[in-house]
Order: structure tokens, then C-alpha cells, then sequence
């Protein structure tokens, strides 16, 4: 950021990161750029470790049977902690934390989020949660499965279950506290001029989001809650000698992690929308449509559950109604997928990194989202069911989607976040790696998985072998990929060329402060129009930037 | 830049608004303004729906409790008729009472917090706490009560109060009493050491059984739906478990008439009350805080957005009591 670049016109002025100095000036901060970076920070960390796990998990497997330096039991801890630690402090808090926090007030013209104590509380919840689950592996680990199906987890001896329920638990209410906020700002805090249908759509996407976030994970916090109580008091309620019921527990928890996974994927396809339009240069395709569709994603989520538990013992009739809902679910998201390829249809593509992860992101949710399709078919998810099928499945849209869609992020507002550029060069060796690491490791997981291999297993049938050590060959390359954009992008924070307040084009607001942004977000009022409307941007030679043309004429609303 | 506007927006009411400065002078006017807000009436409509989103995420979270409460009643029916007896009403009926009468002081406090009597604002806040703390007071004696009889939740519930509880319930031949049949490794220590030396050896403690309302029709949990059976198939324990009325004085586990999964009611029953009882705690610490705050003279008719908010979370707090009490209180 002290790079003299001889285009950088503006002086070194004030901007969030150099407001005020010192550890506590972070640490109490209010300023949601600043809690946006330490989210970043955290949850990448927490990537680093749960990506860890995965390969300690897919280096066993690369042998069918017993090995000498993990046995089945640190092997269930293995995947477990993997799952955990990927699932409740990196996809679902990320993108709305991380770049949610950053983005949301200065792309909708606002100073702040509705609640900048809240939004600390926050993030100091989700370091909570992240140093309970840190204690109970220290406190013997837990090996239950991510999913913490009773009966297993209130008998299971691993002495951690408590401390990283207790953990998730609180992690819940950083989610919580975020959506509420978020809801709140996008509801009350839009300056004049900007209309719903003038926001652009990564705020549609967070805010469906945020919806979800506050409805659905109450429940699981009550399911939690329920849990630790039956561990540590043995009440019963889902004990079958005792007179429960073990699948009660599926129901309620389910009720939560299904609305969970739209948490993880809607606000990555608000990103996507971003990145094609301002990538393509070209006004997105079919604004309304992609508006409602999240949040016709957001309501169908709640209604489709019972999905996970086809063959846990419920009515035929339960069956039937999940399946049907399940392919309606379905629609909204492809409505998505169509309206930004039509989007990228003539447009003045340029293959930055952020628009190749954008690209990646139609590829990769297609084959996700397709094949949810088999696994929500009665009789095929019978076979399916519990088999690496269904991992390839939430990896391609878990991983390869929302996963995706934040790193895609992350590059496409680095400029703005840091005010420095990454090399362009390096940032697409890392995209190729990943997604080719990527598919060799989880295509090959549905092949696994249609013919038989079963999810969680320490020792597999020998014939299964070779998919296996193509798996986790594909495992390390995907992970050589990650540490290459971490290299690069790293390096840019020390020695990146400075970064113009406009570099890619955009419309929308965050694009007219500079980059960094001032502490206040905005020093002059920004103009407030249709955020894809991109006839009015012009490359300016001198910032070695873009920037919109002032003698304009307003721009027309989106339809 | 200038603000862009169309000329047929109705939204753009304002003028260049500069963000780094206080244009109309509300935030020297109103101290209490934070800077990321226009006008207190967005601030305070902000909290305000804030607030309703929050108690929006109560709603669910103690929405999951009722679904498990209807799972529980629905599966054991003849559980909850039973076992509601050795609830005292009247004293829930007095708690009822309390809150619904904190519940109107409470918005006592907000209207006059409104209107900027200061002193009637600092005594209704009192009378709220007052009710709050008296409905916990109440709520001890009830607890301590049950535990004192072992009717509690987890495997405890089946473990004899005394040794003489323990002797009559094991020796005496003519009643089998299929329900102290229990599984030792549930953990539960029969007698007391005490009542070791007395000769009562090695309370057998056979594994529980579930089945002892034994029927073609019981269901996947084993247990039979008791008033859907025909008479003629029910256990003879069944016929008079609906029948006869348990006191609350009846040691629970020489009841003949206990049904299986007893432990159930209770189970749920301290999981509800339990989790209400801390948010009650939660509101006295919180309305505490309002005390402090009135006493300070912090609220008048320009700021009464913390009295405001935190009536509308002691409502909603009463309004799950509401739904508690008969659900607990009245099933007979």
C-alpha cells in the first residue's frame, strides 16, 4: 500500500486500514470493514486446518486396509473434525461474515451495518465457538460424524462431543446475530435512490441469507441444546429404551442443516451474479428472476429435509412429499444458472481470476446441483444413500460452489479490500490447479459411489482402490492450488502494485469509493442507479483504472 | 458526484447528503444518535425490528421444545395424564398470574417512559422485576420439591428415595412392578451405603422393561397407546393407571399405577420450565439494567428505545409461560 506508483494520483490518504493504529484499535473496533478482515482472516485459518484433516482422511485411503499411523477410531475423529470445522466455522459463516460484512453497507450506500456492537459480538462469538471446538479436541476429540446422530453421540465415550456441541452451539448465534443485522440494514439503512430493485444482487442473495439464517438456526440450537442434555443427564428423549425416539433427532436437526446449506450457497451465487455481469461487462440477465429466485430458494429450503432421511424408517407419504419439494428446489436455482449464461451471451468477456472462478462456479454447481436430482429419486437414493455419491455431491456444491464462489470473491474485491492488485498470471495457475485438483479428486467419488463404497469407512473392499488413489492424488493437487493463491496472495499485500478505485468495471457503489475505502466508506455521495448498467464506465489511462462517466445521464432502472 | 435521480422517484426526497458531516445537526442534536443512523426515527425503528427479529429467533427456538412435547405426548399419552397430577396448579396458577401482571407493568414502564414521568417509570420497572423475582422464588419451591422426590429427569427418576422406599418397592411379593425393573449400568445407586448394612443385598436391578404393557399393540417405541386399547388387552396396571389419581405425596415409584416412561414428562416438563426460567433471569438482569439507566434519568420521550425493546422481550417471555402452563398445568 506504500508502493509509489507514478498513476497513483491520490495522495496516501485516510482509508479503514490506517485510521487508527494498534491492536486494540482491531480488537474493539466497530467498523465493519475491519471485522469483515478479521472474519477473512479466521476463516481462512480455519480452511487451512479442516483442508489439513481432508488429507489425513484421504492420505489413509489411499490404502484398502489397516495402517500403521492412524486406526479406525482417530480415523472417525479425522473426518469428523473435517466436516465440523468446514461446516460451522468456514462455508457457513464465510461469505456473509468475511465479504458480506465488508461489501454489504458500502454497496448499498450505507456508513455501517444496523448494529456495529452486534456485528462484534459476532465475530467474538464465532472465536468462542472456534476455541470450544479447539478445547474438545484437546478434551479427547469426538468422532461422531459432523452430523451427531444420536443414538451414537449421547453414548460414544470420546469425551469432546459436549465442549464442540456447546461450541457449535455458539457459533449458531454468531449466524444469527449477523443475519439479524444484515436484515435490518438492508431494510432500514438504503440511502435515497436506492430502491429494492436497485440493490444489486449479491444484497437480494444475502439478504434471502440472512432470512434463513435467523429462522432455521434457532432450531438447531435447541437440537443441540437437547443434545448435551440427554449426554450429560440421560433424560431419554432419544433413547429407544428409554422410551424416545433416535430419528426425533434426525428431524430437528436436519430441519436446521438443510436451511444450512442455502446459508452456504446462496450468497456465493450473489457473488457469481457480480463477478459474470461486471466481467462480461453486460447488464445481468433477468434481474427479477435471479432477485426472486433466492428468495424462493430461502422458503423452499425450509420444505425439504426429510430428503436426508429416506431410509430412516419415515412414511412412504413423508417420502414422497420430500422428493417432490426436493425437485422444485431445483427450479429457482437453475432459473439462476440460465440467467447468467445468458448474461456472459455476447458479452465483452475478460478472463480475470475472479471471472475463471466465476466461470468454474456454472460448471461445477451443475454437476452439484444435477446430481442432488438422483439423490433425491426414492429408489436411486436407496442404493446412494450413505455412499461416496452423496459426498461427491455436497463437495461438488459445497466445495465447488460456494467454496469456489468466495475465493472468486476474494479476488474480485482484493483491490478494494487492500488497495493492492494480485498477479493475474499466478492467480490463474492457482484457479487451474484447483479446479483440476478438484474434479480429479471428487468426479471419481461418484463413480465410487454408484458402485458401493460406502461414506465413513476406516477399510474399503480392495476393488475400490484405484479410484481412491486417483481421489487423493487429485486431493494434493487441489491443495497445492490453495496454497499457490495463498502465496501470491500474500505476496500482493507487500509488494502488489496499487490498486485504482475502479479495476474491474463495476457499477455498483463499492467500486466509487477507493480502494482501500475511507474509514467513513464515502467522502463524496455517491450516484445511485442501475448497478449493472455498465454503459457508463469508462477505462481511465492516467488511474490505470475504470471510472463512471460524471456527465452521464442517470441510468435506467434494471427491469 | 450528485446524487443520481430520476425524475419520477419518489425516494429522493434529500439533498447531496456529505456522510462525513452532520448536515441537519441531528447528531449534536440528539446525543443519543449513533453516527451510522440519519435521524433517530431510523434508529429507532431499526432497533425496533431488530428486536421483533430476535424474539422471532426465540419463538423457534422454544418452537423446537413444543415440537418435542408433542412428539413425547402423542407417543405416551397416558404419561402425561398421569404424571401432570404431581404438578402443583395452584402454584402455577399464581406464577401464571405474576408474569401476565409484570407483563402489564412492564408496558406501565413504557408509557411512561414515554411520556417522561421519570419516578411512576422507575416503580413499574421495580413491580416487573419484583413480579419476575417472585415467579422465580415460586418456581425454587417447586423444584426443590420434586427433586426432594426423586421426580426428576434422566434414569434418577427410578431410583428410590430411601431405603425404605427401596425395601418395600423390591420385597413386596404381590406387586411385581414392572417399572422398577431398571438396568443398573443407567448409573443410578440404589440405597444408600447406609442401607447396604442393613442387610438388603444387591437390589437385583434387572434390565427395564419397556414391554410391560405388553400388546399386539404397541407401537415402535413399545409402548401402548393405553386409552386406544380395548379393555380386555390392556395390562391390568394400565386399567388403573387411567383410573386412580396420584397425590403428590404418593412416593412415585410404589405407585403400581406409574406408567412406563414416566421419566419422560418430567424430562421435557424441567427442559422447558428450565430454559423459560433462564430467560426470566435473563429479563431481570436486563430490566435491572433499565432500572440503572431510569435512575440515571437516561430515558425521556425523545429515547425510550431500551425501555421499549425490553418490554417487548419480557411479553414475549411471558407469552411462552402462557403456553407453558396449560400445557403442563391442565392436561387433566
Amino acid at each position: 500500500m506504500t508502493t509509489s506508483s507514478p498513476t497513483a494520483n491520490a495522495q496516501s490518504t485516510d482509508n479503514y486500514l490506517t485510521f487508527t493504529r494498534g491492536i486494540k484499535s482491531w480488537m474493539f473496533t466497530l467498523d465493519h470493514k475491519r471485522i469483515g478482515v478479521m472474519y477473512l482472516v479466521s476463516v481462512l485459518a480455519s480452511f487451512f486446518v479442516g483442508g489439513l484433516f481432508a488429507l489425513i482422511v484421504r492420505t489413509k485411503l489411499l490404502t484398502p486396509g489397516e495402517v500403521s499411523w492412524i486406526d479406525a477410531d482417530q480415523y472417525n475423529q479425522a473426518f469428523t473434525l473435517h466436516g465440523a470445522i468446514m461446516v460451522f466455522l468456514v462455508i457457513i459463516p464465510s461469505i456473509p461474515g468475511a465479504l458480506g460484512n465488508f461489501v454489504l453497507p458500502i454497496m448499498l450506500g450505507a456508513k455501517d451495518v444496523a448494529f456495529p456492537r452486534l456485528n462484534l459480538f459476532s465475530y467474538y462469538l464465532w472465536v468462542t465457538g472456534a476455541f470450544l471446538s479447539v478445547y474438545a479436541l484437546l478434551a479427547g476429540g469426538f468422532d461422531t460424524g459432523w452430523t451427531f446422530y444420536t443414538p451414537y453421540s449421547t453414548t460414544t465415550e470420546t469425551a469432546g462431543v459436549i465442549p464442540v456441541v456447546m461450541g457449535v452451539f455458539v457459533l449458531g448465534f454468531s449466524s444469527i446475530f449477523t443475519g439479524l443485522n444484515f436484515v435490518v440494514t438492508i431494510h432500514k439503512l438504503r440511502p435515497p435512490g436506492m430502491t429494492w430493485f436497485r440493490m444489486p444482487l449479491l444484497l437480494w442473495a444475502l439478504y434471502a441469507t440472512a432470512l434463513i439464517q435467523v429462522l432455521a438456526t434457532p432450531v438447531l440450537g435447541i437440537t443441540l441444546l437437547l443434545l448435551i442434555i440427554e449426554r450429560a443427564f440421560g433424560i431419554g428423549i432419544f433413547d429407544p429404551d428409554m422410551g424416545g425416539d433416535p430419528v426425533l433427532f434426525q428431524h430437528f436437526f436436519w430441519f436446521y442443516s438443510h436451511p444450512a446449506v442455502y446459508i452456504m450457497i446462496l450468497p456465493g451465487m450473489g457473488i457469481i451474479s457480480e463477478i459474470i455481469a461486471v466481467h462480461s461487462h453486460r447488464q445481468i440477465f433477468g434481474y427479477k428472476y435471479v432477485a426472486f429466485s433466492s428468495i424462493a430458494i430461502a422458503i423452499f429450503s425450509f420444505l425439504v429435509w426429510g430428503h436426508h432421511m429416506f431410509t430412516s424408517g419415515q412414511s412412504e407419504l413423508m417420502n414422497v412429499v420430500f422428493s417432490f419439494i426436493t425437485f422444485s428446489v431445483a427450479i429457482p436455482s437453475a432459473i439462476k444458472v440460465f440467467n447468467w449464461l445468458a448474461t456472459l451471451y455476447k458479452g465483452a468477456i475478460v478472463l480475470n481470476t475472479a471471472m475463471l472462478y466465476g466461470l468454474a462456479f456454472m460448471f461445477l454447481f451443475t454437476i452439484g446441483g444435477l446430481t442432488g436430482l438422483p439423490l433425491g429419486t426414492l429408489n436411486v437414493d436407496i442404493h446412494l444413500h450413505d455412499t461416496y455419491f452423496v459426498v461427491a455431491h455436497f463437495h461438488y456444491v459445497m466445495m465447488g460452489s460456494a467454496l469456489i464462489a468466495m475465493v472468486g470473491g476474494i479476488h474480485h474485491w482484493w483491490p478494494k479490500m487492500f488497495g493492492v492488485m494480485f498477479s493475474e498470471f499466478w492467480g490463474r495457475i492457482g484457479c487451474t490447479l484447483v479446479f483440476v485438483g478438484f474434479n480429479v479428486t471428487f468426479f471419481t467419488q461418484f463413480m465410487l459411489g454408484s458402485q458401493g463404497m460406502p461414506r465413513r469407512y476406516y477399510m474399503y473392499q480392495p476393488e475400490f482402490q484405484t479410484y481412491h488413489v486417483i481421489s487423493t492424488m487429485g486431493a494434493y493437487v487441489m491443495a497445492l492450488g490453495f496454497f499457490v493463491t495463498a502465496a501470491y496472495l500474500l505476496h500482493s499485500l507487500f509488494f502488489g502494485k496499487k490498486a485504482p478505485a475502479n479495476p474491474w468495471g463495476g457499477r455498483s457503489l463499492e467500486w466509487q469509493c477507493t480502494s482501500p475505502p475511507p474509514h467513513d466508506n464515502f467522502s463524496t455521495t455517491p450516484s445511485v442507479g442501475n448497478p449493472y448498467d455498465f454503459s457508463d464506465v469508462r477505462w481511465n489511462e492516467a488511474e490505470q483504472g475504470y471510472e463512471i462517466d460524471p456527465n452521464a445521464v442517470p441510468s435506467k432502472d434494471t427491469h | 458526484m450528485s446524487a443520481a435521480h430520476t425524475s419520477t422517484d419518489p425516494t429522493t426526497a434529500h439533498a447531496e447528503h456529505d456522510h462525513s458531516h452532520d448536515p441537519h445537526g441531528e447528531h449534536a442534536k440528539y446525543p443519543f444518535l449513533a453516527h451510522h443512523f440519519d435521524s433517530p426515527a431510523q434508529q429507532f425503528d431499526s432497533g425496533k425490528f431488530g428486536m421483533w427479529l430476535f424474539l422471532a429467533t426465540e419463538v423457534l427456538f422454544f418452537g423446537g421444545l413444543f415440537v418435542a412435547y408433542a412428539v413425547l405426548r402423542m407417543l405416551h399419552p397416558e404419561v402425561f395424564a398421569y404424571a401432570s397430577h404431581y404438578l402443583d396448579t395452584i402454584l402455577g396458577g399464581i406464577n401464571t398470574l405474576v408474569l401476565i401482571a409484570s407483563s402489564f407493568t412492564m408496558a406501565m414502564a413504557v408509557r411512561f417512559a414515554q411520556t417522561n414521568k421519570r419516578i411512576p417509570l422507575i416503580i413499574c420497572l421495580l413491580l416487573t422485576l419484583a413480579g419476575a423475582m417472585g415467579f422465580m422464588v415460586i418456581k425454587y419451591f417447586e423444584y426443590t420439591h420434586k427433586i426432594h422426590e426423586n421426580l426428576i429427569m434422566g434414569p434418577g427418576f427410578y431410583r428410590p428415595v430411601d431405603a425404605q422406599e427401596a425395601t418395600i418397592a423390591m420385597t413386596d411379593p404381590g406387586e411385581p412392578a414392572p417399572v422398577l425393573k431398571l438396568d443398573s449400568s443407567l448409573g443410578a445407586p440404589a440405597v444408600t451405603p447406609a442401607a447396604a448394612s442393613q442387610n438388603i443385598i444387591g437390589i437385583p436391578l434387572p434390565a427395564m422393561d419397556r414391554t410391560a404393557v405388553v400388546s399386539p399393540l404397541a407401537g415402535p417405541s413399545g409402548v401402548v397407546d393405553l386409552a386406544g386399547t380395548p379393555p380386555a388387552e390392556r395390562s391390568q396396571y394400565a386399567e388403573e393407571a387411567l383410573r386412580e389419581v396420584p397425590t403428590a405425596d404418593t412416593p412415585h415409584l410404589l405407585d403400581p399405577k406409574l406408567p412406563v416412561n414416566t421419566h419422560q414428562f418430567f424430562a421435557i416438563y424441567y427442559c422447558m420450565t428450565g430454559l423459560h426460567g433462564i430467560h426470566v433471569i435473563v429479563g431481570i438482569g436486563v430490566i435491572s439494567w433499565l432500572v440503572w439507566g431510569a435512575f440515571k434519568g437516561r430515558y425521556n420521550s425523545n429515547y425510550y428505545t431500551p425501555v421499549d425493546l425490553v418490554g417487548l422481550y419480557w411479553h414475549v417471555v411471558d407469552l411462552v409461560w402462557i403456553f407453558l402452563f396449560p400445557l403442563f398445568y391442565l392436561i387433566h
